[in-house]
């Protein structure tokens, strides 16, 4: 007799098995330490509006704008979070489109984390922009100025990509959700039933329901595959149109897409590492569903590795001064610091991941996800930064000196996207209910032909 | 849940006796059948036989009016107050592939949504039985039919394997 391995990425359990395991995540009483950790990122969020309101009040005098460089912290936590958003979309979506069977069970609580990363960072070119209460002169419409924005500007392009990426993203996640929503208000009571049974929009699961809505989802994945791959480009072209050494590279938008899913799953180990435990859902996203997330941070932290390398090739081989100036001080420059944590908490941690004994083992991993959230924060710091400080002309550089208001921002900005994720989990499918059970073969009165259920 | 609509309500654990059920429903005659399921399942699509949904339609024609409204969004208001940037033409097409992108993704997505909406609705499942274990591990199939048809229908679906049958008015 013929013994088949059971393929990893195939959950064990029955259809039953898991809307009880996974409503069990949102049912369950909350814990103490989760009281804790809500109210840890409410304070955190609070300390955000706290230092955005004095911002408001005060100018941008508070932050630590001089020139030469009048892009810092908040334009770099503002690609940093755009660039977490990013692993969610591939995860959900083209891994999608690639039928890859192990995304099922992290999907959801990437796509979440996607959303209000996504939300953290749209707030960021408000705050930069100083005046933040007339933000909403970046949209075309028709006004008394008989002004229009300036189409030609990468910064306009973004106004576009982030917030079609926002509504994409948003739209994605709640349109998955419906199914599992309705899930939860068949096995609640109460104002709870009230609540997912408004949310749920009449969802039943009728064959007229899933007709629409499993080709929806397949064209709503194929449209969000190539905009995630436009977003972090366009961001990459905020700098890489600009004619300022370090950033004029035509290697920038590959660079940025590949960055920008390197730190998105990091994010994704960070938060699910200690959720699956906290969830009790480890029967569900296994070591296996870890080992892959890995192997996809070794491919995209390989390609940043290369990147690295490339632009100082560039920088060398162009033979521009100035570009080699950048370069050189990126590396041994006042800022030295910030250019070697980069290089070695993306191109080198993420090459320890080769061992299988280091992506199996969930400690070292997440470890390794500290150092790459820490890392691509200061990868955007140095682009940012460094490029700005050493301009054309020597007499004009300068360096950067971050101040208390920028420190704050970016802690509250954690707590802000903290507060999103720790509510979602508590209150809807943290795991995909009805796409796991697309995944589960249905019990069959009549063996098939080729052995047991197929 | 109020029932209006007259007929028999079956509750099936296994996914071959639901889809054979269908088939034998539909070929007698039954065609205005609900069947209900957790998740989406091929066997028991194949089984419904519905032509493929037009939702495609709808992305379609949103995401070509997307790129329509991008590029002209873009090409009239630079034109509508005239500017040189950058030495660039008034009308510089290469910058404004970027908003025509974005809004043939964002007017796809939306429509597709909208369609899934509208399309869903226009059957209307008012008054026809739900019990929440089709949202758990049951395939449900209500078959709407006469008092004095109820009876043949229930001996068929129990006849293939239904562990639940229930007769709505």
């Amino acid at each position: 007799m013929a013994v088949i391995a059971h393929d990893p990425s195939r959950p064990t359990q029955t259809h039953g098995e898991v809307t009880r395991d996974v409503l069990a995540t949102i049912t369950s009483k909350p814990t103490k330490g989760y009281y804790i950790l809500l109210g840890t990122m409410a304070f955190l969020t609070a300390v955000l509006l706290g230092t955005v309101t004095m911002l408001l009040k005060e100018g941008l005098g508070l932050a630590g704008y001089a020139p030469p460089i009048m892009w810092s912290v908040y334009i770099t936590t503002f690609v940093f979070w755009v660039g977490i958003g990013h692993a969610g979309t591939l995860i959900s979506a083209i891994l999608f489109l690639f039928r890859s069977p192990w995304r099922t069970a992290v999907y959801r609580a990437t796509e979440a984390m996607t959303v209000f990363a996504v939300m953290t960072a749209a707030l960021f070119p408000i705050i930069h922009i100083g005046r933040q209460w007339i933000f909403y002169w970046l949209i075309p419409y028709p006004n008394a100025r008989y002004l229009w924005p300036n189409f030609k500007s990468p910064l306009l392009w973004d106004v576009f990509a982030i917030s079609t990426y926002l509504t994409v993203s948003s739209t994605f996640l709640m349109v998955g959700l419906i199914p599992d929503i309705a899930a939860v208000r068949d096995h609640v009571s109460g104002w709870r039933k009230k609540l997912y049974g408004a949310l749920s929009l009449g969802w039943t699961g009728a064959d007229s329901q899933w007709r629409h809505y499993s080709r929806a989802y397949l064209y709503l994945a194929a449209l969000a595959t190539p905009l995630v791959l436009s977003v972090h480009s366009v961001v990459s072209w905020d700098f890489a149109v600009s004619i300022v050494p370090g950033w004029h590279g035509t290697i920038f938008a590959p660079y940025f897409v590949a960055g920008a899913i390197y730190s998105g799953i990091g994010m994704v180990l960070t938060l699910m590492i200690p959720l699956r435990k906290v969830l009790k859902v480890e029967h569900m996203i296994t070591d296996y569903h870890f080992d892959n997330l890995s192997k996809l941070t070794l491919f995209t932290g390989t390609i940043l590795f290369y990147a690295y390398g490339m632009e100082y090739f560039v920088a060398w081989y162009s033979g521009s001064t100035f570009e080699q100036t950048t370069f050189w001080r990126r590396a041994f420059g006042p800022a030295w610091w910030a250019g070697w944590a980069m290089i070695i908490c993306n191109a080198f941690v993420s090459q320890l991941l080769w061992f299988k004994k280091i992506r199996t083992n969930l400690t070292s991993l997440f470890i390794i996800s500290i150092f790459i959230n820490l890392g691509m924060w200061f990868e955007r710091y140095v682009i940012v930064t460094s490029s700005l400080a050493n301009d054309y002309i020597p007499y004009a550089w300068g360096q950067i000196n971050p101040t208390w208001a920028d420190w704050l921002i970016l802690l509250g900005s954690f707590g802000w996207f903290g507060l999103w994720f720790t509510l979602f989990y508590k209150n809807f499918p943290i795991v995909a209910i009805q796409e796991i059970k697309e995944m589960i073969p249905m019990p069959r009165r009549k063996v098939s032909s080729h052995g047991g259920a197929h | 849940m109020a029932t209006s609509v007259p007929g028999v309500l079956a509750h099936f654990a296994h996914v071959d006796g639901a889809a054979d059920a269908i088939r034998e429903l539909k070929a007698t005659g039954h065609k205005d059948l609900t069947v209900y399921c957790a998740a989406h399942n091929h066997e028991l699509e194949a089984a419904i036989g519905d032509p493929i949904s037009p939702v495609r339609l709808w992305t379609l024609f949103a995401g070509l009016t997307g790129v329509s409204a991008g590029f002209s969004l873009a090409i009239w208001m630079s034109s509508d107050w005239p500017l040189l940037v950058g030495g660039k033409p008034i009308t510089a097409i290469p910058s404004f592939v970027v908003i025509g992108f974005e809004l043939t993704i964002l007017f796809g997505s939306l429509a597709t949504v909208i369609a899934v909406i509208v399309l869903s609705a226009m059957k209307s499942l008012k008054g026809r039985p739900y019990h929440p274990k089709f949202s758990d591990d049951h395939i449900g199939v209500f078959v709407p039919c006469r008092a004095d048809q109820a009876a043949a229908v229930e001996q068929l679906l129990t006849g293939h394997g239904s562990v639940e049958v229930t007769r709505d008015a």
